[in-house]
């Protein structure tokens, strides 16, 4: 159940997203999220998109530092306390939370998810389903 | 079996090599006592005449030549016959302080040319190879001396200049060339180049490199030999002795042979100038026993060095000089710490990092600080801030281990750091160290 997102390495310096975005508009590359992470001296530029396995090719390709991170998505009921809910039970879990990002969908009416990256996939994602708290696929998000 | 280009010397006994030295020395230091004022004052002053020197066993007797004295005598100071038979010059790019010119006789070419053509046949080179040369023509020695020596040795040689990286590769798999002449950055930057076109060194027909100018390590020699899938030899010399080819690595890679029949070389003690026993660390210095044109007896390179006098398995009787530790315009004292770049650059490759580094040297609040510039890869992007830190630190870590003093690490996107196609330019001082 897990996602495929696409991290860029850019350097922490003006342009440097602008001109990302721009090699990811050129290669008419579709994101349905995208997160930025930064420290001082560089910024990690992370992105769900259609074709991870193209994409993280035509990145590498132009000289991008480039990866592929297996993350996931949790679909939140559009109601007070939905993420305090799914965070509760990763807690619990005993699942560390890397980071995480929201992104809405376009294909169900607007339904919001949360993007998660953690250090254990397979032990979130079991605790999640156990809690009947919807998980997506890839496929779903296109 | 191995070949040699002049073996009745490259594998000469030490009594026959002494003999030659002992005879060239005398009449060398006869000629620059008659032809250079600049020289025979230095001798005057310490006191010694030709007429001391009866062999090698008085070498110590004679003053040394500084990048100094160089300067001082600048432009035809150092100058051994009338300008009218100079046939050539070449030049150093004079970063540091004033630039040397050096002269050459058509007799001192043959000699430069000979020494290079025993480097590139100790790398297998042979009248069926393909040279290819890619050094800078011009000023720059490199380029003249392999191309003079694969002239005498008869082999076929491609002479492309340095950068055009696209054009260099184009040259190579048309013409099949075998041997590859640059500095080793250049050939590593080529190695990559080839990686990105997709093209396997196995569809190269490049067999070995002769790569000197700049100072390279162990492990860039490692990552050279398998992006070019050749063997990857070190050529030593500088333009204050004729440039390249004053000594050469042979197929055991364990220290350069020096053409001991041109030049003789002495390890000293940088602080007091009192020659060291053999195996010792210091400066090296040599003496030229041919040439006239530009004539240097003991001059000190100001590279710290280790010669090493035991037997070579291929053969080569002639003295073998380990790579220079470093250069003493190479070498940074960072918070009293003596850094070479070299050292920094073990580290990243040791860490599975590329050599593609810059340092940068400032002093703040009157403290030096030391940050370093590394070009991260795919294989070492970690995804995450905390990791990417995590590896910053280490690095710095690892940096510090072998530095003594910690640096700031900082990682950056590929191919973010400028690379010149010809000496890699890594260090930048900003500290003001002289008024």
């Amino acid at each position: 159940m897990s996602i495929k997102q696409v991290s860029i390495f850019i350097e922490n310096a003006t342009g440097q997203l602008a001109d990302v975005t721009k090699f990811i508009a050129d290669n008419n590359i579709n994101l349905r999220a995208l997160c930025i992470a930064d420290s001082q001296d560089f910024g990690i530029v992370r992105i769900i998109c259609e074709n991870p396995e193209n994409t993280v090719e035509t990145l590498s390709d132009a000289g991008f530092v480039t990866k592929i991170t297996e993350v996931f998505a949790v679909e939140l009921t559009d109601e007070a306390g939905s993420l305090s809910k799914a965070l509760r039970v990763l807690a619990d879990a005993g699942v560390e939370v890397e980071y995480t990002y929201a992104f809405l969908s376009t294909k169900k009416n607007a339904t919001a998810y949360m993007i998660f990256r953690v250090d254990d996939n397979e032990k979130a994602i079991k605790a999640l389903t156990d809690k009947n708290i919807n998980i997506i696929s890839q496929s779903d998000i296109f | 079996m191995e070949r040699y280009f002049s073996e009745n010397v490259e594998c000469a006994s030490r009594e026959e090599i002494t003999k030659i030295q002992s005879e060239k020395l005398v009449a060398q230091v006869k000629h620059v006592y008659d032809n250079v004022p600049y020289y025979r004052k230095k001798m005057e002053e310490k006191g010694v005449t030709p007429d001391d020197i009866k062999g090698i066993e008085d070498l110590h007797k004679l003053p040394f030549i500084c990048k100094d004295d160089l300067k001082d005598a600048y432009p035809y100071g150092f100058l051994g016959v009338p300008k009218s038979e100079v046939s050539k010059i070449h030049s150093t790019s004079g970063t540091t302080g004033k630039r040397v010119i050096a002269y050459y006789t058509k007799e001192d070419e043959d000699i430069w040319y000979e020494c290079c053509a025993r480097a590139l046949t100790a790398a297998g080179a042979t009248k069926e190879d393909v040279v290819q040369v890619a050094y800078g023509y011009g000023l720059f020695t490199g380029a003249s001396g392999v191309d003079g020596g694969a002239h005498a040795i008869g082999a076929m040689t491609v002479p492309m200049s340095s950068g055009n990286t696209d054009r260099q590769i184009t040259f190579m798999r048309d013409l099949g060339s075998t041997i590859l002449c640059c500095t080793p950055s250049y050939a590593a930057y080529i190695g990559e180049t080839i990686a990105e076109m997709g093209i396997k060194p196995e569809e190269l027909t490049l067999k070995s490199g002769v790569f000197g100018a700049e100072p390279w390590t162990e492990a860039m020699r490692k990552e050279i030999e398998a992006s070019l899938g050749i063997k990857a030899y070190d050529i030593y010399g500088l333009t204050e002795l004729g440039g390249p080819g004053v000594s050469y690595e042979c197929y055991e890679q364990k220290g350069m042979h020096i053409n001991e029949d041109h030049y003789i070389a002495e390890i000293i003690n940088p602080e007091t100038g009192e020659v060291l026993p053999d195996g010792e660390k210091g400066e090296l210095v040599f003496t030229s026993l041919d040439k006239k044109g530009f004539p240097m007896l003991r001059y000190r390179t100001k590279d710290i060095c280790v010669l090493n006098k035991t037997k070579c398995s291929c053969g080569r009787t002639f003295v073998r000089m380990a790579k220079p530790m470093g250069r003493s315009d190479d070498m940074m004292i960072i918070r009293g710490v003596n850094v070479f770049p070299s050292q920094i650059e073990t580290v990243l490759l040791q860490e599975g990092y590329k050599p593609n580094y810059r340092i940068e040297v400032d002093r703040k609040n009157n403290t030096d600080t030391l940050d370093i510039y590394v070009e991260l890869n795919s294989e070492k992007f970690s995804d995450t801030v905390k990791g990417l830190e995590i590896q910053e630190k280490s690095l710095a870590g690892a940096i510090k281990t072998m530095l003594g003093i910690n640096p700031k690490v900082h990682l950056v996107p590929e191919k973010s750091i400028a690379r010149s196609e010809g000496k890699a330019v890594r260090i930048v001082d900003k500290r003001k160290l002289i008024d």
